[in-house]
């Protein structure tokens, strides 16, 4: 099945080879791009009609089913909705900072689908520093959240976007820490190179991912909840759920901008979760030998689709969490724990060689131990920060 | 002189100019921001890849936001419309930086170092960077994680005194015992009238 | 510890998703106008008039008494009277009103008329699907939008419909009877003969 999985590659040379030499390189890199563009379009317009008939079967009830058949053409009305509806300026904004915002939101996130493998030899971007980029890109949406929310002259707007950075910036932290220990055991920053690290396999049939390591299943839980709040996913969709409340930043968007920015959200969300099956779930790497007849782009979007249902199952559970206890979420539990990680994937790493009776399990074992104790004893702490009683100064007791 | 560099140092010249010559404040923070994408992509077009996107990481991601809090929380963003943006002093100006900057390019043009043939442009590689890092460089290193540790206890602090002023925990607030409730509540009840 | 409850949530969520499928107590959505809900008894929602036999308009219930049109609140009922009586559904003949109008824009479905009404004439309706393009003339229902037969009745409120027929036929036989006896030879007189 070599050339199945390779299909889109000589496909993409066969189509290049018939321009002359010197355009061959950029016509090489527009195929590219217009594929990817076109694939997380189709996956956004799917997304948001599979969360909305998701989260209606979760709380027992249909989902959107009158366009098309189940429902499934509401992207379509979606689509004209948004693109026919009055595009409203507030008349004391800032319109250029105002109309900059959402394409401040969508650059990075584009740049930071390029670096995913998805499948062999199928990046997009292959940099010897891929991970550094992708978290660089990352960091550069918060400015998008700050032009929106300062440009709608609006109080209620700066105070959503504010908390909206706070949040993010706060959620950095345990976002790259996570990553650190994936790093150190890999030793290179290349997501090429970390997906091949992935693809061996333990005691012959068990697939060798590091989510199946201590490290690495910690790695991945931290690294998912971090993700979650990242893209302003419930229960982290605090800026978004001011919306409904007061106003978010996105008060003062209509139209096309609002849906430019709600596929910017989106788009963020496939490429973190895109990060996560890259850096923890095996990337393009088959679960078991017998499978790996699959191609590989097959199943890494596989892989996507599940950590994408597993976001929306989240959001259909959890309720919205505080500013506050957001933020000692990240800071008291997600830290500590994150460098505790770091800790622990060193203990692995060095305790490979070492002749142990029992050794892969003892191993296992040991590192889940050291991993599991701050885990209880943190989560005690914060837990109990919300149990505390109320003195009310001045009131009769 | 390639089309790139000249389009990026164009973007970058342009970008900070206009981050001191525009009106409202927060449009020259965003004008900073630019200056500094300006600068990764020179550092991308020389093949440092590690210097580039930390550029992007450190600088777009986490500086120009503490800017704009900084310029929130601090100033009025709008600037008077009969503000003058140059200075009135402005010949002595560009008289001290001609004479700065022609005296720095006399030096470099005129450097041994320059005239030498280029070394061959090491690889400049994370592993590298890494390694240099640990071992000859371990002090700076060490150093910078002191002061920012510093840094951030210093914050921690400041934020956290003024919380502990404000709420006391597990203080009983005190009894009013009977006696001092009647006499409370007959000094709040109305005067008698007197009956005519 | 910390997770067990999101575990726990998650389990729930998930057993809700799968069991929409096939439980019906799981997905409890009815999907109007396709499937509608089954109208309950107590529910009321503008009147109608009820007519027994086959020809809506001779079979009318209702004498043109008025005593609805004069206790409704809003007064919103519009009747007027027939002069020539017609024969109603068993051949006797009635006064009937020649025209009966709701306006539906007014009437606030109290149940006055319904309550007043000695001949159990008129009965509270459930209908909602009354919209129409034209907010004046169209939401003035006549006399012929507003007849529905006894079965009707009996269907949407099968107890009162039970109470008003067992009444009726009280009524009837207490009428027969008041008949009979009208009509029935005098018996001898039981009075004490008066002392001579």
């Amino acid at each position: 099945m070599e050339s199945l999985d390779q299909i889109f590659v000589s496909g993409k040379q066969w189509l290049v080879a018939f321009l002359p030499e010197t355009f061959q390189p950029i016509a090489s890199i527009l195929l590219v791009i217009t594929a990817i563009l076109g694939i997380f379009a189709t996956l956004f317009a799917v997304t948001t009609i599979l969360e909305r008939k998701i989260l209606g079967r979760i709380q027992n009830r249909f989902g959107p089913n009158r366009v098309g058949p189940f429902g499934f053409l509401q992207p379509a009305a979606d689509g004209i909705k948004m693109l026919t509806k009055e595009d409203i300026v507030p008349r004391d904004a800032d319109k250029i900072v105002h109309f900059l915002a959402p394409l401040a939101l969508m650059i990075p996130v584009a740049l930071a689908l390029a670096v995913l493998p998805y499948g062999r030899n199928m990046v997009p971007v292959e940099f010897d520093a891929g991970l550094l980029f992708f978290f660089a890109v990352g960091a550069s949406t918060e400015l998008s959240v700050f032009m929106a929310g300062w440009s709608s002259r609006n109080k209620y707007s700066l105070v959503g976007a504010m908390r909206g950075i706070a949040q993010m910036i706060s959620y950095e932290v345990p976002l790259v820490l996570s990553t650190i220990s994936v790093i150190m055991i890999v030793g290179s920053l290349s997501l090429v190179k970390i997906v091949e690290a992935q693809s061996g396999f333990v005691f012959g049939w068990f697939p060798g991912w590091h989510v199946f390591t201590p490290w690495g299943l910690a790695g991945f839980v931290l690294f998912m909840i971090a993700a979650t709040a990242e893209s302003n996913r419930a229960p982290f969709d605090l800026p978004e759920a001011e919306s409904e409340i007061i106003a978010g930043y996105l008060t003062e968007y209509s139209g096309f901008k609002y849906a430019l920015f709600f596929m910017g959200e989106y788009w963020g969300m496939f490429a973190i979760s895109g990060l996560a099956v890259t850096l923890f779930l095996g990337g393009w790497n088959a679960p078991f030998p017998f499978l790996q007849f699959i191609p590989s782009y097959i199943l890494f979007f596989a892989k996507l689709i599940a950590l994408i249902l597993t976001f929306i199952w989240m959001r259909g559970t959890l309720p919205r969490l505080r500013l506050d206890q957001l933020m000692s979420f990240a800071w008291k539990f997600l830290l500590p724990l994150a460098l505790t990680n770091i800790v622990v994937a060193a203990i692995w790493h060095f305790s490979k060689d070492l002749q142990l009776p029992g050794a892969p399990g003892l191993r296992w074992i040991f590192c889940a131990l050291v991993l599991a104790i701050p885990y209880v004893w943190l989560g005690r702490g914060i837990a109990q920060a919300q149990r505390t009683k109320r003195i009310y100064k001045f009131a009769e007791n | 002189m390639e089309i790139a560099f000249v389009i990026i140092a164009g973007l970058t010249l342009g970008s900070a100019i206009a981050a001191m010559s525009l009106r409202n404040l927060v449009h020259c923070a965003l004008c900073t921001v630019l200056t500094f994408a300006g600068l990764a992509a020179m550092y991308l077009q020389l093949n440092a890849q590690f210097v580039g996107f930390a550029q992007i990481l450190v600088y777009v991601g986490a500086v120009a936001i503490l800017i704009l809090f900084a310029v929130l929380l601090t100033r009025n963003s709008e600037t008077q419309p009969n503000t003058r943006i140059a200075s009135p002093s402005w010949i002595v100006g560009i008289f001290v930086a001609i004479s700065v900057s022609g005296t720095m390019i006399y030096a470099v043009i005129k450097s041994t170092k320059l005239a030498q043939a280029l070394p061959p442009v090491p690889d400049a590689t994370v592993k590298k960077i890494g390694e240099q890092l640990m071992t000859n460089y371990v002090l700076p290193l060490e150093i910078v994680a002191l002061l920012l540790t510093a840094a951030m206890i210093g914050a921690v602090i400041i934020a956290m005194r003024d919380k502990e002023s404000q709420i006391e925990t597990n203080v009983k607030p005190p009894r009013r015992g009977d006696a001092e409730k009647e006499k409370i509540l007959r000094a709040s009840a109305p005067p008698r009238r007197r009956q005519i | 510890m910390l997770g067990t409850g999101i575990i726990k949530g998650m389990v729930e969520t998930a057993r809700n998703f799968v069991g929409s499928y096939h439980d019906p107590e799981r997905l409890t959505t009815v999907q109007y106008p396709e499937e509608k809900l089954a109208p309950k008894e107590n529910g009321r929602n503008f009147p109608f008039l009820v007519f027994d036999g086959n020809d809506p308009m001779a079979g009318l219930r209702c004498v043109a008494c008025q005593i609805c049109e004069k206790e409704c609140p809003p007064q919103c009922i519009y009747i007027i009277k027939d002069t020539v009586k017609k024969p109603d559904h068993i051949g006797k003949m009635q006064v009937q009103p020649k025209t009966f109008d709701i306006d539906i824009s007014v009437c606030m479905s109290c149940q006055i008329c319904v309550e007043v009404c000695p001949f159990e004439a008129i009965k509270m309706d459930q209908v909602f699907e009354l919209s129409t393009t034209d907010r004046f003339d169209d939401l003035l229902l006549r006399k012929n939008e507003l007849a529905k037969p006894n079965s009707y009745y009996q269907q949407l409120h099968p107890i009162d419909a039970a109470e008003s027929d067992a009444k009726l036929a009280e009524d009837k036989k207490k009428a027969e009877a008041k008949a009979a006896a009208a009509t029935a030879p005098k018996p001898p007189s039981t009075e004490p003969t008066k002392p001579a």
